[in-house]
């Protein structure tokens, strides 16, 4: 299968600490990609490369045969490459339909609609609908209805986060990028989360990477993960390989378990 | 969906002003002339406002207009009023797409005092060119409008209609351009510029695209000042003017168009009573005024409207 996104030798290291150390990694088209590892093990440095914010030190970034190493956040986007972030970012004085209208606005601005000469109502580029309707449609997608006239600074933090995430969808991203979709929200929200934006995606037929800490979601969600440890990916291959490979377990799944022994043990005492 | 009754208030605003006018006595017309002039600059404020950005140096568009203007009669004979007002829109449009690269790269503070900065150059160049008038300034011609030079008597008159007109026209592109995506993407920046940018659309570019059209609006409103007034001087470019208009901006609120009008025309009245009262401390009532409002009404005047809207 053809790889629409092709991570080359990548390096990057910020002073002393190296947080890419020669990550290459081709993606194919339609998969559901797991990022796992521990914090500083650089899958966030791994995204923000991807998406422009940070640029690499050596190791080139090929989108679809195309050379994005060097271009702009904003460039990136307009190529169909979106992303979510760990903590929302949202406008937060907007209500949820306003957040959504300002993505269909950038949407029909990059297509070169919705100017100060344009005459009538345009549809929405890939959702064929006019601005208010696709902004409706994909709060109702994320169950967000409910929430559309309230402030995004109001919303609990399970909503802020598929309002997020919604966010990214308006552009109709060939490439979703989501750094930690789940974290900060319960355990039983977690799966209904993560089947809500596979359910998206399904319906618009999008490569998805995704950083993880939960390793129950990981197996069930993805179909191929990436093990960083230490700016390297140690594994790549289906959940069932990864998840038991003798060294992701000890310096992955292991350093996420014996957190999670502490953290338990801290919580009993 | 709620019927957009903006065009339709301005248009009525613009014909009670005509219809009005006739009877009105020479010092008020003064008074609207100023208070359209001013409001001019205060509706560019508003958009940059709306973005989250405070001009502390709008002063400068507002004089290089009014200088534009005056150059114009003194140097070429062009007295008309339009003429005045677009030539010195066109010139004070070109300086901020030029300054704008610059500023459109800055936030907050850093914004605000630059703009300050560059307004403060232009006051200390004229101040110190003789053929700019130095700190005197210049006498402007009196005002022709289509190339007819209007009775005595009705020179207050035709200033203000023409006024009024040209900003009727800029109000209601300037409501249009607000419900441009471009336009709407002032509260977006505002908030998260960040994510601006991960939506795939430039920040820098809006608000250079703002900065420009503050600064047009500014020009004009400096050559509509000039004529009026009939008088230029590099006070024009002082911060303190700078301020006056970041007063009726704050005044009016950013809800609408008309806002910073009515803003306007309240400065103009709190100005000429308060100087009337105290000619040595008028600074203080204003002072007052504005503590007032910053305690009580928050959003600007435009809020009292706002809110009976909703209820």
């Amino acid at each position: 299968m053809a790889a629409i996104l092709d991570a080359q030798g990548l390096h990057k290291s910020f002073g002393a600490v190296t947080a890419a150390d020669g990550i290459s990694a081709a993606i194919e088209r339609d998969s559901v990609v797991g990022l796992i590892g521990t914090n500083g093990a650089g899958k966030t440095t791994f995204i923000n490369m991807i998406t422009g914010y940070l640029k690499p030190d050596r190791g080139r970034i090929h989108y679809e045969g195309r050379d994005i190493t060097e271009l702009a956040p904003r460039d990136i986007t307009r190529l169909g490459i979106c992303r979510s972030f760990q903590i929302p970012q949202l406008y937060a004085s907007l209500t949820a339909f306003e957040n959504m209208m300002v993505g269909v606005g950038v949407v029909l601005r990059n297509a070169g609609l919705g100017g100060f000469f344009s005459r009538g109502r345009p549809l929405v580029p890939g959702h064929s609908v006019p601005p208010e309707d696709a902004a409706e449609r994909i709060l109702e997608r994320f169950g967000l209805a409910e929430y559309r006239n309230k402030n995004a600074q109001v919303l609990p933090g399970g909503v802020r986060k598929l309002l997020d995430i919604a966010l990214t969808m308006v552009a109709k991203p060939r490439i979703l990028l989501l750094d930690e979709p789940t974290s900060g929200v319960s355990a039983e929200e977690k799966f209904a989360i993560m089947e809500m934006i596979m359910k998206a995606v399904r319906a618009e037929g999008a490569t998805v990477l995704f950083v993880e800490h939960d390793m129950e979601v990981v197996s069930r969600f993805a179909g191929r993960v990436l093990a960083f440890y230490d700016g390297r990916i140690i594994a790549d291959g289906p959940p069932g390989t990864v998840l038991n490979d003798p060294e992701v377990k000890r310096f992955v799944v292991g350093g996420e378990l014996h957190r999670l022994d502490e953290a338990q043990g801290r919580a009993r005492a | 969906m709620r019927r957009d009754r903006t065009p339709l208030a301005l248009g009525a605003i613009f014909l009670a002003i005509v219809a009005a006018g006739p009877f009105l006595p020479p010092w008020l017309l003064f008074i609207l002339t100023l208070a359209v002039a001013r409001g001019l600059v205060a509706l560019g404020l508003m958009l940059l406002l709306r973005a989250g950005l405070v001009s502390f140096g709008q002063a400068l568009y507002f004089c290089i207009g009014a200088y534009t203007a005056g150059g114009l009669g003194i140097r070429f004979g062009v007295s008309d009023v339009l003429l005045q007002a677009l030539a010195g829109a066109a010139v004070a449009a070109l300086v901020a797409w030029v300054l704008g690269f610059l500023l459109a790269r800055y936030r907050g503070i850093f914004f605000g005092l630059l703009s300050l900065a560059l307004s403060m150059i232009l006051y200390g160049v004229i101040v110190k060119s003789e053929a700019l008038g130095s700190t005197d300034g210049l006498n402007v011609l009196p005002s022709t409008l289509f190339g007819v030079k209007p009775h005595e008597g009705w020179v207050r008159y035709s200033v203000l209609v023409a006024a009024s007109g040209a900003a009727l026209i800029a109000a209601l592109l300037v409501h249009r351009y607000l419900a441009t995506p471009l336009g709407r993407l002032a509260a977006a920046i505002k908030d998260n510029e960040i994510r601006v940018e991960y939506m795939g659309a430039s920040a820098r570019h809006a608000i250079h695209v703002k900065y420009v059209i503050a600064a047009t609006l500014a020009g004009m409103g400096g050559a509509l000042a000039a004529t009026t007034v009939g008088h230029i001087d590099p006070d024009m470019a002082y911060w303190t003017t700078s301020g006056e208009f970041i007063f009726v901006t704050i005044l009016a609120g950013t809800g609408s168009v008309i806002a910073p009008f009515l803003g306007a025309l309240i400065f103009g009245a709190i100005h000429t009573v308060a100087y009337d009262l105290s000619p040595n401390t008028w600074q203080m009532s204003l002072g007052a005024a504005l503590l007032a409002l910053i305690l009580f009404l928050p959003d600007g005047v435009w809020s009292l409207f706002a809110r009976r809207k909703a209820a």
